[in-house]
């Protein structure tokens, strides 16, 4: 068995100033370093964007969520008048109403009241089968979303004019929303001066026959 | 070392600078921070192990956000946590591409890691000042095989299941508190859905959580003693009139430019796995996996993941027989404590091996075998304590060390190939063997380093200029 000797103290405290170079960084700009620290930069970058395009990609909706979101089909015959009928789209409720002539009739007088009479307002997007008084293909049946423009809450039906059903007495009759108090007439037209900004949006949708109605989906294709 | 102006920076820089170190942190850390000019190969691994852990979250993030911890079935009768799986390899938008690089990543990680420990191993990494690095780093390495095990069982496979039963059962073995220790892990009797929802909580935060403070924990106190190197000289021995070592280059620019080489390596071999060959021939995905979890019917052939492996031949090496080895053991240790020491060393190192011994005979060799295939990771963090040698680096050491490192290596691979394989006579009995040497590699460390010819450490790293 032999004995070495360690090189001096492990821990390096007692250090020496020793004749010899150390490194030395490159004084002034270097033009070729230049060129080659944006060249591999760049390709840095593309090559980053490359890779965080298939994780963003993955949040966008699977198949599965695609296909929950197919258009639906809704049977209108056994709809009396007055009445509304509710189904599921997108996860959202849509409502299907048949009004009655006396609400058709309400919708002329109460324009003066309303924020967007005419649907001009392009946040929201209406269809232009949509774009009337009565929004909605079919004077008779009004196909659209029941969520509130505000903040996404469903509104209740108030079809009663008048100040039966807890609403004012010039009530003419339509939705109301009970979180902040927006309120919409029988073609779900937002009234001025209140919280939501824009009517109620109607999907896309065609009627398939005199009884049957889809919705997400029209002539031009699917929604 | 330079006379300090405090100088101000201007701008938002020197707003930030007034309120936060970020100056002195980027000189203290990377543009000043010295490390040896001779860093070889082995040394990409560090760097290399910290952007597989980035991988691991990112990816990991990405697949949480469709996963579903549930065992229970779904309307078709498939679990639901496996249904989730399907459906991201499916349904998802890229889904596939995430999760194979998930589960690469997680072979890959192990890959790195091992190579990392071997730099640390052959070049004596863990000697002194840097023992407190090595024992962050087996701290580390025992998260991550935790993390590994917890993981594996989300994907509520046949192997997942099964695996999952077999090492929780492990706890079972140990004596008097062993079966309730089992059922307080599991949440439940057997492995289920309780079960399931606990690894998903440990796997998604608690150990990543633990794992990224003990990763900057690493790093810090490598920074304050400076790195080791191939030749195992101390750079900070000789430096010159400003205080910079001779044979230390800044970190950034040339090993940040370094390392990017050897990220781009790695990304080859990482993405040609990932995209040709994900399941790695059963290694990486295993095929059994793809069946759903069945609590009432056992795969044919049961291993856990290649890199348990070698330490799973050790558990399956400790049989009754082998406990008469690890008897004979003791009793040759009671004796070195005997002759070998004094006073209170002498007396009590002897009792307490002579208590070891016949433990190893009172309890059943099922829980020593838990006892071996933990002791072989937990050996490693008193490495610093074992190695006795005059020199840190293999290439300063006697001819002969350098072949037992050969040994300790390929005998590490043997044990993990008996691993995979399904036991048998032979197989066990190699097993033993290796498991002999390599509690005795490191357990006879004080003896064999002080045995041989040492070469002189050099003054000077050992470098080409290329």
């Amino acid at each position: 068995m032999s004995t070495v000797q360690p090189n001096g103290p492990l821990l390096g405290l007692k250090s020496e100033v020793t004749e010899g170079e150390s490194f030395s960084m490159p004084k002034g700009a270097e033009p070729s370093r230049r060129t080659w620290m944006i060249t591999c930069g760049a390709a840095g970058g593309v090559a980053a964007a490359a890779v965080a395009v298939p994780f963003a990609a993955s949040m966008a909706p699977s198949e599965k969520a695609r296909s929950a979101g197919a258009p639906v089909e809704v049977e209108i015959a056994d709809l009396a008048p007055g009445g509304v009928k509710i189904v599921e789209w997108r996860g959202k409720p849509v409502w299907v109403v048949r009004r009655t002539p006396e609400m058709l009739e309400s919708l002329k007088g109460v324009e003066a009241q309303l924020a967007d009479p005419g649907s001009d307002r392009k946040d929201v997007p209406v269809p232009e089968y949509a774009k009337n008084q009565h929004r909605s293909i079919k004077p008779e049946f009004l196909v659209t979303v029941g969520i509130c423009t505000h903040l996404g809450c469903s509104p209740v039906s108030k079809f009663a004019a008048g100040g039966s059903d807890g609403m004012t007495a010039d009530w003419t009759g339509g939705f109301f929303c009970p979180c902040h108090g927006s309120t919409f007439d029988m073609a779900g037209r937002v009234f001025a001066n209140k919280p939501a900004p824009d009517n109620l949006e109607v999907p896309r949708h065609m009627y398939l026959s005199d009884t049957k109605l889809v919705i997400g989906r029209d002539e031009k294709g699917e929604a | 070392m330079a006379a300090e102006k405090v100088v101000q920076a201007s701008g938002l820089l020197g707003w930030v600078d007034r309120r936060f170190p970020l100056i002195s942190l980027y000189k203290g850390h990377l543009s000043e921070y010295y490390a040896p000019k001779n860093f070889n190969f082995f040394y990409f691994f560090g760097s290399l192990a910290m952007l597989v852990l980035v991988l691991q979250i990112v990816t990991g993030i990405f697949l949480v956000m469709h996963y579903k911890p549930d065992a229970s079935l779904n309307a078709a009768g498939i679990p639901v946590a496996f249904a989730s799986v399907e459906y991201i390899m499916r349904e998802v938008p890229f889904g596939w591409v995430i999760r194979y690089m998930h589960s690469t990543g997680a072979s890959a990680f192990f890959v790195v890691v091992f190579l990392h420990m071997f730099r640390g191993l052959i070049y004596g990494s863990y000697r002194e000042p840097r023992e407190l690095i090595w024992i962050f780093g087996c701290l580390i390495f025992l998260c991550l095989m935790a993390e590994a095990f917890f993981g594996y069982l989300l994907p509520w496979g046949q192997m997942s299941f099964w695996g999952a039963q077999v090492i929780v059962n492990l706890f079972a073995a140990v004596p008097l508190i062993g079966p309730d220790l089992a059922v307080w892990i599991r949440g439940d009797f057997v492995v289920g859905d309780a079960t399931l929802n606990r690894f998903f909580a440990f796997h998604v935060i608690a150990i990543p959580l633990v794992l990224l403070g003990l990763v900057a924990a690493h790093i810090i106190a490598l920074h304050e003693v400076g790195s080791n190197n191939p030749d195992g000289v101390e750079i900070k021995a000789k430096k010159d009139n400003n205080g910079i070592p001779l044979d230390g280059i800044p970190f950034h620019p040339y090993y940040t430019v370094h390392d990017v080489v050897g990220i781009a390596g790695f990304a080859l071999i990482f993405f040609a796995v990932v995209f040709f060959m994900p399941e790695g021939g059963g290694y990486f995905l295993e095929f059994n996996n793809f069946i759903p979890a069945d609590p009432l019917v056992t795969p044919s052939h049961i291993a856990p993941v290649w890199y348990f492996t070698p330490y799973y031949s050790m558990l399956r090496a400790t049989t009754d027989i082998f406990t008469w080895v690890m008897v004979a053991s003791a009793a040759i240790a009671a004796g070195y404590f005997w002759v070998k020491q004094q006073g209170l060393l002498k007396v009590g190192g002897a009792v307490a091996m002579i208590v070891l011994a016949v433990a190893f005979r009172v309890f059943d060799a099922k829980f020593w075998g838990v006892v071996v295939m933990g002791g072989a990771v937990i050996i490693m963090f008193f490495l610093p304590w074992l190695d006795k040698s005059p020199v840190k680096s293999i290439r300063q050491r006697p001819g002969w060390q350098k072949w037992l490192y050969g040994v300790f290596v390929v005998n590490f691979f043997v044990l993990g190939y008996l691993g995979v394989m399904p036991p048998t006579t032979a197989g066990t009995i190699v097993s033993q063997v290796g498991t002999v040497f390599y509690f005795g590699f490191f357990l006879l460390m004080p003896v064999w380093t002080r045995m041989g010819d040492y070469k002189p450490v050099p003054e000077r790293v050992s470098f080409q200029a290329h």
